[in-house]
């Protein structure tokens, strides 16, 4: 009962690492850039969802505020690729590490002087309550976020399949030149995964306030972990994604449980780097040989 | 603009292109050893620390400016060389030789971990390398018989030759070992880079395919690179050490290891002098920030102390600014800048035109 209990606690968190993991993998998948403010994007969708919604704020509804969070952050996303990732398309991928990294000490500053630096959480209609099935308690945050994510793994799904711009996203991820040959706007399809992305992430963030307090400063390790998730189903693979992620998750509350302390931290860490050394290409790889 | 016109190989990869260059360099060494009698103590602690970034710079710019590596996790690096000299040190060893021996410990250690993650490529090394440096923190709290866990390690004065040299006690004695060493690192490096080592550096940075064709073992000399990467790296996390006075697990942070990287992307990668450049602006920005603050405060009534974190977002944009407007960074700059004087009237407007590239996916190797 005791593991059950821990098990539906680490799938809770682990959704909320796989939605940011998710947030990277489309924008791996369309740019193959690495975007390390991702982390920050969810700290800011996080910010944006409280400023909507507590009572002192915004005072909207649960789900109104959640949509005017995902949309703002979403363009915020687009501006961002639009006026500032377009000026080195092309460059090398370093160049796109060094910026992504420099963007985060940047959203992290605008975050702390609107908001503070203080922890704040959000209000949410369903914050502490409880329901108990048989011998376990289960917090109808951990339900919701369970139940928020398979959805919008669903409408992702259905998006990248059977909508006109998802095929164009996968084509010109695929391969840039042939995409843009075959009439595709490729850098606009560019700038537009990006703000799909900052939606992903707002969605987290907002998901992530609903469960605990944030601060400018949560982003930083919070992506590194979600890194980790990615890298585990395989940068490119969006179910790998949130698979890593729920992997991370759960094996984050059973260290947190079972390992001596000390120990619990390096866990997820040790779990990437086992599987970077063990199958490079994570557990959906999408790396394949070309053949000269 | 002068010519030179070589007649020989050796000429072509000597250290100093003529004298000129060579009394210019003479120069910059005399005012930097006579630094400590022109400047206050306080100014000269901070040219310290510039010194220990210039060689940790050096150490990443190895990896990351001539083997083309990215390494996000050399502050890990940075603190095994501190906690490996001072233990070394602890058991009775003098300075001279516990430098070393950390030294080569940290090396061989980055050139164990490098093995396995070398056969990864591009940004799956750097997300390792910053997995690696998170892990330290905690790692270094396990070990507590060697890092002294939570509280730390103190560093022990260091004595040469029945000369005790201390941070606070003799500031002098401190700058010049600190200034040695960067000479020393400084000659090494340059001499590395035109050997056939340093070339099968440049090689593997260049194309790992033509490399290979070339007869480069690219994994023998990614480990190699590593491996020297973290030696220099080592000495720098020493050095920092005695600087600090007490080092314990919240000095190596993974901001540290960003730093790092964003220090040798100011300076310009794949040169020595960015190295230089970009410990000057990431060990002095916050005094800079510091005396601007005073001044705004001062003229303006501008009280930007108002707003905490104000010196890692000027040095957000400035990076912003430059990996969009100049890729090759400060030194790059200055040599455009140069290379305009030297043909005075006759420089064309589009001769460091960037040319166009398409990117070349990862996912097909």
């Amino acid at each position: 009962m005791d593991a059950l209990q821990l098990l539906i606690g680490g799938v809770a968190n682990g959704c909320i690492y796989g939605l940011v993991a998710l947030g990277f993998v489309l924008i791996y998948k369309a740019s193959e850039a690495v975007n390390f403010a991702q982390g920050d994007m969810l700290m800011f969708g996080a910010f944006l969802g409280i400023a909507f919604i507590n009572e002192d704020r915004g005072d909207l509804p649960f789900l109104l505020g959640l949509v005017a969070a995902s949309l703002c952050l979403g363009l915020i996303a687009y501006a961002l690729d639009r006026f500032v990732l377009r000026a080195i398309f092309g460059q090398p991928q370093f160049a796109m590490v060094v910026l992504t990294i420099a963007l985060g000490f940047v959203l992290r500053f605008v975050a702390g002087t609107i908001w503070g630096y203080d922890p704040v959480s959000l209000e949410t209609p369903f914050a502490g309550e409880i329901l108990s099935l048989g011998g376990l308690t289960l917090a109808v945050a951990d339900l919701l976020i369970i139940l928020a994510t398979c959805g919008l793994t669903f409408v992702l799904w259905l998006f990248f399949g059977r909508t006109r711009l998802g095929v164009a996203m996968q084509a010109s991820s695929q391969n840039q030149m042939a995409a843009y040959y075959m009439g595709i706007p490729v850098k606009r399809v560019n700038s537009i995964v990006w703000g799909l992305s900052g939606v992903v992430s707002a969605i987290a963030g907002v998901l992530f306030a609903a469960k605990g307090a944030v601060e400018p400063s949560v982003g930083l390790l919070f992506g590194i972990k979600a890194f980790a998730a990615a890298v585990i189903g395989g940068f490119g693979s969006l179910p790998g994604a949130l698979l890593g992620g729920l992997l991370i998750g759960v094996i984050e509350q059973f260290a947190a449980r079972y390992a001596p302390s000390g120990y619990s931290q390096i866990a997820p860490y040790a779990l990437m780097l086992l599987v970077l050394i063990l199958r490079p290409g994570g557990l959906f790889a999408q790396i394949a040989q070309k053949k000269v | 603009m002068r010519v030179h016109f070589k007649r020989s190989y050796d000429e072509d990869i000597r250290l100093f292109e003529d004298w000129r260059r060579m009394a210019k360099y003479a120069v910059l060494l005399a005012i930097m050893i006579a630094l400590p009698a022109l400047v206050s103590g306080y100014f000269l602690g901070e040219v310290t620390l510039v010194l220990i970034y210039c060689i940790a710079g050096m150490g990443l710019m190895v990896l990351a400016g001539h083997t083309g590596q990215i390494s996000l996790g050399h502050a890990a690096f940075m603190a095994i060389g501190a906690f490996s000299n001072l233990w070394f040190m602890d058991q009775g060893m003098p300075f001279l030789i516990a430098l070393p021996l950390s030294a080569i410990f940290t090396g061989v250690v980055g050139a164990i971990v490098a093995l396995p993650i070398l056969r990864l490529s591009g940004i799956y090394l750097a997300i390792a390398t910053l997995a690696l440096s998170i892990i330290v923190e905690d790692i270094a709290i396990i070990a507590e018989p060697y890092t002294g866990g939570v509280v730390g390690v103190f560093a022990p004065p260091i004595e040469f030759f029945g000369t005790m040299v201390d941070r606070y006690g003799t500031p002098n004695l401190f700058y010049w070992m600190c200034l040695a060493l960067v000479v020393l690192v400084t000659l090494g490096y340059a001499n590395l880079l035109r050997s056939a080592t340093g070339r099968s550096f440049l090689a593997v940075r260049d194309s790992e395919v033509s490399a290979r064709a070339l007869g480069v073992n690219v994994t023998r000399t990614k480990a190699l690179a590593f491996g020297l990467s973290c030696g220099v790296t080592g000495i720098a996390g020493a050095l920092y050490a005695h600087f600090v006075q007490v080092v314990n697990y919240e000095s190596f942070l993974v901001l540290l290891s960003i730093n790092l990287l964003l220090l040798v992307v100011i300076g310009g990668l794949g040169s020595i002098h960015g190295a230089f450049f970009g410990a000057i602006v990431v060990g002095l920005l916050p005094q800079g920030l510091s005396i601007l603050r005073d001044f705004l405060q001062g003229t303006v009534g501008l009280d930007i102390s108002a707003y905490p974190g104000l010196d890692t977002m000027v040095f957000a944009v400035i990076i912003i600014g430059m990996v969009i407007y100049e890729p090759l960074g400060l030194y790059g700059f200055y040599m455009k800048v140069k290379t305009q004087w030297q043909l005075f009237p006759l420089a064309r407007r589009d001769m460091f035109r960037r040319s166009k590239s398409y990117l070349k996916t990862e996912r097909l190797r």
